[in-house]
């Protein structure tokens, strides 16, 4: 080994079941550095880590820590701990309903001289630990308080207090924003010079870019290479990655911007709003425009799309929907009248884990038809044949369950759901979060097909330059009210502008 | 070796198999004492009805095994357990004796209301039981535990009330029939029969079983999705209330009177652990209703089976627990992960012979 290599994994092998999930891979970690973990989805980047935490068995190969003599497995994320590998994985992994404090402390809790947990010393610690990062939280607050961002960010917390040598951060950006994820860096690079290892799994390009000092590549569970990141130009990359030439994302929007106002109108919305969640806001949708919602985390985006589709009842102001003044409730509701939701929290409020991929993408139409029109059998066969195939989703089986998917297969497993129902109206909110750059464009490009075909939709991303290459018009957000719209020069300039505020749309 | 595999993979196999042990419990003990080895299974009848100890199953287990389809739902969609379900029988035993007998009379042979009206009444005030949990769980938040408990101590109470603090005898053959025999069969066979049937149907024939399986798994996705998640809920404790009335009649009247301190009584511990031994998760989510019901019948034959080897009522408990956590235990994960890790040695060493 050499001396300043802090892990190095041999020959990693894995099989689920039907899917050879990692095929002899090799992975070797400096003292020191960053290292981007970089493939598509299903491509073996989080099951590799899963190998290394222990949360999955892998059948060959051999893992070996700096400072412990001979190959280590683990058989639990504690064990992986007590080795010095801290993980912090893609969906925040805490619980809610405990302080922040408990969630720093948990399984580890100071005691005092009688066994007890010691409170004083915990929230004390806890404070510190945050305050030295530069976070704004109160530590005896429940968690569940706190952002999906902030969440996040305490769970890194979490993992970088317990003294590691390796420190996995599995997407831990993919619900941050842009100044959150300095900080984040600002943190990385600080452990880097302390002599941590990082591993980074992400699909940003830009950010393996901005932080990273050296990259691997998986592709289809097996090694592509290990490169410094100078010598791998970010075209060079995705071609790694994709194993093919990479045609470029900007190409996908071809026409220029189309004027809409003479087209009809789907969606009038006039003083919606949601208390504490979003102020009285106006927004017009005409049949085949693509409307993005931008601002930054916690600016009311996804709680603007989430009144009008009425997972949060609207309490003043009324909806228009093709003309005719409607009443949303519940989701149901929004559905009847052709509209779709596909919410930013996949594991919390997309997927049906134990089910099925056919049981999910039923599901909407299922609810749609009602209880005792059950679909038969052939014809849920057919949906979810059709939808796997269309939407070129990596199953063994139709009947295989969604957990068992990479992140950006579940997601195209939603977005089938929602397609089966044939809305009118679709809102898409982060649809393309933690998911690769093939499968950005392929969505991507599918919103174009369904606003061709008449569809109109809400489209919400963190990734601006996704936005400008998708709508037509867009609206800003800013502490929980819409603040602007932006119908001509829609560029990345203009949009920061108008976001950051002061800008000339106001 | 790969067919074997296969068959113990699938859903179905430990509750059955659980179900052959007790079985074949009964045949070795039959044969140690010199009885015909199948006598557990011989049926033959008696006083022109069935009589067997297989049809002693059946018949016992009629109750639990009604329960148990109610206790399924409620399990899958809230991730609880309705514990109420004991008394709710009581209560709709006593309301339903009460109608029929009047208020106030302590025994009676000719009905006071038509027995439809007694039997509705009866229902009709499990369902509202079923429905007022499920209003608590569903829509209140609170935990299906705790809103069920406050009916498991009152329900029994007011079924009391209702019969004036009397244990009220219908000493009608109309009411006896329930618990009686229909032909050859003991009638509560096809009561139960017929609530199965009906519980597969709508399983089979609606989305039912995708709602609450649905609702189960991740209640806030599936509003999204469009499933008024907290009425699926409230449906199905309602559901849980009905079986639970009609598992009471059938309790009552196989005694003709409504005995509100007895009828019933520990009667929901057994449905959920019909549930459990199914092979379903307590935590909600995916079910198996047939599970539930061959759990049911299992917990009935271990009960029968524990009294055809001699052991007395006051101590069978003790065998029954005993038995219990032996199948339990059969049934955890980490069982089945070390018999997994075992053939998988085993079949790698077999390779290295070779």
């Amino acid at each position: 080994m050499e001396n300043n290599v802090v892990l190095t994994m041999r020959g990693i092998s894995m099989t689920f079941p039907g899917v050879k999930a990692l095929d002899n891979v090799d992975f070797t970690l400096r003292k020191g550095e960053i290292h981007a973990l970089m493939g598509e989805n299903g491509a073996g980047k989080s099951t590799l880590i899963k190998c290394l935490t222990g949360i999955n068995a892998f059948e060959a190969g051999e893992i070996h820590v700096d400072g412990i003599d001979g190959p280590i497995v683990n058989h639990s994320t504690l064990d992986a701990q007590n080795k010095g590998i801290s993980t912090v994985y893609q969906e925040v992994n805490l619980c809610p309903n405990l302080s922040v404090a408990e969630n720093l402390f948990i399984g580890r809790e100071p005691l005092t001289r009688f066994g007890a947990i010691d409170w004083k010393t915990m929230v004390k610690k806890s404070q510190k630990i945050v305050d030295d990062l530069d976070m704004k939280v109160d530590v005896t607050q429940n968690l569940e308080e706190y952002s999906l961002a902030m969440q996040q960010m305490i769970a890194i917390a979490r993992a970088v207090d317990m003294d590691c040598k390796v420190l996995i951060l599995d997407e831990p950006t993919s619900s941050l924003d842009d100044n959150e994820v300095e900080k984040l860096f600002g943190l990385m690079r600080r452990l880097r010079d302390q002599g941590v290892g990082i591993v980074f799994v992400t699909h940003f390009l830009e950010q393996v870019y901005a932080v990273c000092d050296r990259i691997t590549v998986l592709r289809n569970g097996q090694l592509v290479g290990e490169y410094p990141i100078a010598e791998l130009p970010r075209v060079k990359l995705v071609a790694a990655m994709m194993g093919k030439d990479f045609d470029d994302l900007a190409a996908i929007k071809t026409d220029e911007t189309k004027d809409f106002t003479n087209a009809p109108v789907e969606i009038e919305a006039k003083g919606l709003s949601h208390a504490g969640t979003i102020k009285p806001f106006d927004l017009v949708i005409h049949k085949g425009e693509v409307v993005g919602l931008t601002g930054l985390l916690g600016s009311g985006r996804s709680e603007l799309a989430r009144v009008i589709y009425g997972a949060d009842k609207a309490q003043t102001g009324t909806l228009k929907v093709d003309g005719k003044e409607v009443k949303i409730n519940a989701p149901i509701d929004a559905m009847q009248l052709g509209m779709g939701l596909l919410p930013d929290d996949r594991k919390a409020e997309g997927i049906i884990e134990d089910l099925s991929i056919r049981e999910n993408i039923i599901l909407a139409l299922q609810a749609k038809r009602g209880m005792f029109r059950l679909l038969s059998m052939s014809e849920q066969n057919r949906i979810a044949d059709e939808y796997i195939k269309a939407l070129q989703i990596k199953t063994p089986s139709r009947e295989t369950l969604i957990k068992q998917l990479s992140g950006g297969n579940q997601q195209k497993v939603i977005l089938g759901r929602w397609l089966a129902t044939d809305p009118d109206f679709l809102i898409l909110d982060e649809p393309t979060r933690g998911i690769d750059v093939g499968t950005k464009t392929e969505i991507q490009k599918l919103v174009l097909q369904l606003a061709g075909e008449g569809k109109s939709i809400i489209f919400i991303s963190s990734e601006i330059e996704e936005m400008l290459r998708t709508c037509s018009k867009m609206e800003v957000l800013r502490d929980g009210a819409k603040v602007g719209e932006i119908t001509e020069n829609l560029t990345q300039e203009n949009v920061m502008k108008a976001i950051a505020g002061g800008g000339a749309n106001e | 070796m790969s067919n074997i595999r296969k068959l113990t993979s699938k859903r179905l196999f430990l509750p059955i198999f659980c179900m052959i042990l007790v079985m074949m419990v009964n045949i070795v003990y039959d044969v140690a004492n010199g009885n015909f080895a199948l006598s557990f299974f011989t049926i033959s009848i008696r006083n022109g009805v069935l009589y067997g100890r297989l049809i002693d199953v059946l018949n016992r287990g009629s109750e639990v095994a009604i329960l148990a389809i109610g206790m399924t739902l409620v399990v899958s969609s809230s991730a609880g357990t309705d514990i109420s379900v004991g008394s709710v029988m009581s209560l709709s035993a006593c309301m339903c004796c009460m109608l029929l007998a009047g208020y106030g009379v302590s025994s009676t042979s000719e009905l006071a209301v038509p027995l439809i009206v007694g039997i509705l009444g009866g229902l009709v005030v499990a369902v509202v039981c079923g429905c007022f949990n499920g209003f608590l769980v569903a829509y209140l938040g609170v935990q299906p535990m705790v809103a069920t408990l406050i009916l498991y101590s009152a329900a029994r109470a007011i079924g009391l009330l209702l019969c004036n603090n009397l244990i009220v005898y219908v000493r009608n053959d109309a009411y006896k029939f329930f618990g009686g025999y229909l032909g050859i069969i003991p009638t509560p066979i096809v009561i139960a029969a017929i609530c199965i049937a009906v519980m597969a149907l709508l399983l089979k024939r609606t989305a039912l079983g995708l709602y609450v399986q649905s609702v189960g798994i991740n209640k806030k996705a599936s509003r999204i999705a469009g499933l008024n998640s907290s009425r699926i809920i409230l449906i199905c404790f309602a559901i849980s209330g009905l079986c639970a009335g009609i598992a009471g009649i059938v309790s009552s009247s196989r005694i003709y009177s409504a005995d509100s301190n007895n009828i019933g009584l520990n009667y929901e511990m057994d449905a959920i652990l019909g549930v459990a031994l199914g092979g379903n998760s307590l935590g909600g989510g995916k079910f198996s209703l047939a599970g539930s019901i061959i759990g049911a019948y299992t917990i009935q034959a271990i009960t029968t089976t524990l009294y055809a080897l001699g052991v007395s009522t006051s101590v069978a408990p003790v065998f029954k627990a005993i038995i219990v956590i032996i199948i339990v235990a059969i049934q955890a994960p980490p069982f089945k992960a070390y018999l997994r890790q075992r053939s998988a040695k085993k079949a790698s060493l077999a390779k290295g012979v070779q």
